[in-house]
C-alpha cells in the first residue's frame, strides 16, 4: 500500500476517485439488495388469500 | 484497489510497460471489464429475456440484465487477469490495464472473482437459480475453459469457447421463464455457429498478432486456405440455422426477411473470401492504424464487419418482433 503521506496530487486524486467508485458500488449493491427483497417480499404478499 | 499489496510480486505480470508507473483510475477497472463485449452481452440476453414471453416485474428485469452484463464483465477481467503474458505482446491488447501496467493483475483477480459472485447470487435472489447457475457455467467456462485452457492449447479455442459468448440469450430466457426450452437453445447455437466465420475472419488479417502472442489461432496452425475454406463451411451451416426460428415461431416475417437477406449477403462475402488471398504473405495489416488492411486482407475484414452487422440484426429483429407483443399496461 502506498504511503498517504508521500503520494503525489496525481496518485492522491487516482486514489481518492477509486474510494468514491468503491464507495458507490456498494452503495448500489444495498440499494438493490433492498429493492429486490421488497418486490419479491411485494409479490409474496399479494398473493396471500385474505 | 488494496488487495493487490497482501499479495506476493510473484503473480505480478511482468510488462516492460509496467515500469511507467501511472495510478490505476477507476476507469481502468471499467476497462477491465471489457464494456464493448458487455453491450453485445446485454442486448442478446436481453434478446432472449423478452422472446420468453412471459411477464416479469421491470425492475427484476432490469437486475437480470445486469447481472448477466456485471458476470460478462467479470470474466472480462478474469480473462485480462490471466491472459496478461499474452496481452503485452498484442498490438490490439498491449495497451489493457494489466500489460500497460495501470492496475495490478491480483488486483484484476479480485475484481473479476469477486464480481464473479456478486452477479450469481443477486441474480439467484433476485430470479431464479437456474438462471443463476447457467450465469455461473458461463463464466467458469470462459474464464477457465477458454481463458486458461483452450485458447493456448488447440486451434479450435475459439470455436468451443464461443459456447461462452452463446449463452446469454439462454440465462435471459431461463431468467424470466425458469425454464430453457428449444427456442433458447436455438439463440444459444446461431451465435455459437456464428462465432467462428467471426473470428477466424478477424485472424486472418490480424494472425501476426497471435503468432507472436503464441496463440494457435486457425490460420497459424491449419494455414489461411484451409481457415477460408472452414470460414465457408461454417457459413453454409449458419446461414440456414438462422432461418429456423421462424419455422419454430420464435421469428416472424420481418425476422424471415432480415435471416434470409443478410444470409445471402453473408454467403456471399464468405464465398468472395474463399476465393481470395486472405491471410496469406503479404496481406497482412499494415501497422498505420488497428483496422488498416492490405488489399488481400479485405475480403476478411468485410465479412468480419458484416458479421457484426448481421447478427446485431438477427436480434434486433426478433427483439422489435416480441417487444410489439407486449401490451404497455403488461409492463405495470
Amino acid at each position: 500500500m502506498s504511503d498517504p503521506a508521500r503520494e503525489s496530487e496525481v496518485e492522491a486524486k487516482a486514489r481518492r476517485g477509486r474510494n468514491i467508485a468503491l464507495a458507490l458500488g456498494l452503495a448500489l449493491f444495498v440499494i438493490l439488495v433492498f429493492v429486490v427483497t421488497m418486490v419479491r417480499l411485494g409479490a409474496s404478499v399479494t398473493k396471500q388469500p385474505f | 484497489m488494496a488487495m493487490s499489496e497482501a499479495l506476493p510480486t510473484a503473480v505480478q505480470t511482468p510488462s516492460k510497460h509496467a515500469a511507467i508507473k501511472a495510478p490505476a483510475r477507476w476507469q481502468d477497472f471499467v476497462q477491465l471489464l471489457k464494456p464493448r463485449v458487455m453491450s453485445l452481452v446485454v442486448f442478446t440476453g436481453l434478446t432472449g429475456l423478452v422472446c420468453a414471453g412471459r411477464w416479469v416485474h421491470p425492475f427484476l428485469a432490469g437486475i437480470a440484465i445486469l447481472c448477466i452484463a456485471v458476470g460478462a464483465g467479470a470474466s472480462g477481467a478474469l480473462n485480462m487477469w490471466y491472459d496478461a503474458d499474452i496481452d503485452a505482446k498484442m498490438r490490439r491488447t498491449r495497451g489493457r490495464p494489466v500489460p500497460a501496467g495501470r492496475v495490478q493483475s491480483a488486483d484484476a483477480l479480485a475484481l473479476g472473482v469477486v464480481l464473479s459472485l456478486f452477479s450469481v447470487m443477486l441474480m439467484g435472489m433476485a430470479l431464479n437459480w437456474l438462471a443463476a447457475g447457467l450465469l455461473a457455467f458461463t463464466i467458469v467456462f470462459y474464464a477457465v475453459v477458454y481463458t486458461m485452457w483452450l485458447k493456448r492449447w488447440t486451434a479450435q479455442n475459439i470455436v468451443i469457447g464461443g459456447l461462452a459468448g452463446a449463452l446469454p440469450p439462454v440465462i435471459g430466457w431461463a431468467a424470466a421463464s425458469g425454464s430453457v426450452p428449444l427456442n433458447a437453445w436455438l439463440l444459444c447455437a446461431i451465435i455459437f455457429m456464428w462465432t467462428p466465420p467471426h473470428f477466424w475472419a478477424l485472424s486472418l488479417y490480424t494472425s501476426e498478432d497471435y503468432k507472436k502472442a503464441g496463440v494457435p489461432m486457425m490460420p497459424l496452425v491449419a494455414g489461411p486456405a484451409s481457415t477460408r475454406k472452414q470460414i465457408l463451411i461454417y457459413s453454409l451451416l449458419f446461414t440456414p440455422l438462422c432461418l429456423t426460428p421462424v419455422l419454430t415461431g420464435l421469428g416472424g416475417l420481418a425476422y424471415l426477411a432480415v435471416s434470409a437477406l443478410g444470409g445471402v449477403v453473408f454467403l456471399l462475402l464468405a464465398f468472395r473470401l474463399f476465393r481470395s488471398k486472405a491471410g496469406e504473405t503479404g496481406a497482412q495489416r499494415n501497422d498505420d492504424g488497428l483496422y488498416d488492411v492490405r488489399a488481400g486482407a479485405k475480403d476478411a475484414r468485410n465479412l468480419f464487419a458484416f458479421s457484426i452487422l448481421y447478427l446485431t440484426l438477427l436480434f434486433a429483429t426478433l427483439l422489435v418482433e416480441h417487444l410489439m407483443t407486449i401490451k404497455p399496461l403488461e409492463l405495470l
